[in-house]
């Protein structure tokens, strides 16, 4: 049984930039050995690594710049953001079924200097590329901006409903020192006349392209106690693929708009003890505005098409029915393929986020909704 | 402008493009004949690895459509904003293809007026060349 078997005791980070002068190896070694020595373990003690396959520093690189021992499980995760909360399940998997002892999950980019990977033509997308591309459909937020507008007109959701989500992860980031858009307010004016991406998304519907790493370390419950910090136990983990799902352009399921987030649920919720009402803070994955009030709706926040109403009346602020992504998310703090929802939800159930939930003793962290996704539910 | 990049299990579609046909992959098993899209080897209903390529009446509906803004590439920077649009066919709405309302089959991406397009708008297939590939674009069915 995964529930509560193990325990994320340990958080690291590099600082987010648009530009940082480091490589993303150097990056992925600061924010791991940061990890290590916030949960007091030695590196040689690093037995077991999980990342993305989107990862550019491989296992190979970071187990030998570190000094880690002799590792004994290793595993990365495909489809980009979708891949985030499923690097903690692995290791928590493989911690508690006895394959590992200590694992680090851990996320580098440099996405804020790099090059956009859709301008890299040369490099065709999988499959769905020769159905979609030719017609100028060439960015994510073309592509969700089209399920976004379905969204819109199917369930009346607003613009508003989108600057609410938008807004609610600024109002956190400037709480968060941390944050790329810490002292830089948003208004709904700002909002309502900001350039347009892809129309129906703006300029504030999008993510942050930032440089930054980020990494935890798992151990068992009983190491757990040990440690330096409080341990945050992983309660929950789960993966979704749904029947018949396309990735980003989910246009030819019988029902584009019930993705991954649906299916990760289910198994989610079916594994806990408690379920979305007893759910204190959550970090839900922000890559473009409309996946929040998707996900609101994958993991039983409200019903179908009640994801825009939901963010009404501040429901995202801190004191409302679910405060959302408290450092700021990918919207504000850093778009570091969703890893700093996971680090925040930590800091939530350790009672150290600079936008602290009074209490806080359980949390959703959700990775890319819009592709093969993951999740965790995480408690004191 | 970008071609498409085929597939083994895409390229008829392309092929009858060229001739100026809207064809989608159909199961071939007798008891089956369930179209699918994308194309891809084997029927996820019933496996059957046999399939035809059944003719469209090429007429359809808006689903969604996006108006994308730079930073494009060059080639779509200098034509947009332009509408990428998701058509559901009449033959089966669960068949919906991605592509472009123009004002006429050879015009640019941006020819028609976005004020134009709605979800729900009946629209007729047309086909045009781009740089040596046949590709659809879609025609509003009223003025
Ligand atoms: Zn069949």
């Amino acid at each position: 049984m995964l529930k509560d078997a193990t325990a994320i005791v340990g958080i690291g980070q590099t600082p987010f930039a648009k530009q940082l002068p480091e490589t993303e190896k150097a990056l992925a070694c600061r924010a791991i050995l940061a990890a290590l020595d916030d949960a007091g373990i030695d590196p040689s003690e690093v037995d077991a690594f999980a990342s993305y396959t989107m990862e550019e520093t491989d296992e190979v690189e970071v187990a030998k710049a570190i000094g880690a021992g002799d590792v004994t499980f290793f595993s990365k995760v495909g489809y980009g953001g979708g891949g985030s909360c499923a690097t903690v399940g692995h290791l928590a998997a493989a911690v508690a079924t006895g394959q590992a002892s200590v694992g680090v999950a851990w996320r580098s980019r440099k996405r804020g200097s790099g090059p956009r990977p859709w301008k890299n033509t040369a490099v065709q997308l999988p499959t769905p590329g020769q159905w979609t591309r030719p017609f100028g459909l060439l960015r994510p937020a073309d592509e969700i901006g089209m399920l976004a507008r379905r969204y819109m007109h199917e369930y009346g959701a607003t613009r508003d409903h989108l600057f609410n989500v938008a807004l609610a992860c600024r109002n956190r980031a400037n709480q968060n020192p941390a944050a790329i858009m810490y002292e830089r307010p948003l208004t709904r004016e700002m909002y309502m006349t900001a350039r347009w991406i892809s129309e129906p998304l703006c300029l504030f519907d999008n993510c942050l392209e930032t440089d930054g790493a980020l990494a935890c370390v798992i151990v068992s419950a009983e190491r757990a106690r040990d440690c330096r910090q409080k341990p945050v136990y992983v309660h929950s983990a789960a993966q979704g693929l749904p029947a018949q799902h396309h990735g980003m352009v989910n246009y030819w399921n019988d029902d584009p708009l019930s993705g991954p987030a649906w299916t990760a649920a289910r198994h989610l919720w079916k594994q806990a003890d408690f379920g979305p009402a007893d759910v204190d803070v959550a970090q839900i994955y922000d890559a473009f505005t409309p996946l929040v009030p998707l996900s609101l709706e994958g993991y039983g926040f409200c019903g179908r098409g009640e994801g825009g109403a939901f963010t009404e009346g501040g429901a995202l602020e801190i004191g409302g029915r679910l405060p959302l992504n408290t450092g700021g998310g990918g919207l504000s703090e850093a778009y570091v393929h969703g890893f700093n929802l996971i680090n925040e939800g930590v800091k939530q159930l350790r009672g150290t986020s600079t936008a602290q939930v009074p209490d806080a003793a359980t949390c959703l962290v959700t990775a890319g909704e819009g592709v093969p996704t993951s999740a965790i539910l995480l408690r004191s | 402008m970008l071609t498409p990049v085929v597939d083994e299990d895409g390229a008829p579609f392309w092929e009858y493009a060229a001739r100026g046909e809207l064809r989608v992959q159909a199961c071939a098993a007798p008891d089956c004949g369930e179209l699918r899209f994308p194309p891809r080897p084997c029927c996820p209903h019933c496996r059957s690895f046999d399939s035809e390529w059944r003719l469209m009446s090429g007429r359809g509906r808006i689903w969604s459509y996006v108006l994308p803004h730079p930073p494009l590439l060059p080639e779509y920077a200098a034509q947009a904003p332009y509408n990428a649009v998701l058509v559901e066919l009449l033959d089966d709405p669960r068949i919906r293809l991605v592509g472009n309302v123009v004002a006429a089959p050879d015009a640019p991406l941006n020819s028609l007026d976005p004020a134009r397009l709605r979800i729900g708008a009946p629209v007729r297939v047309a086909f045009t060349e781009v740089d040596g590939v046949t590709v659809p674009r879609w025609l509003l069915e009223r003025a």
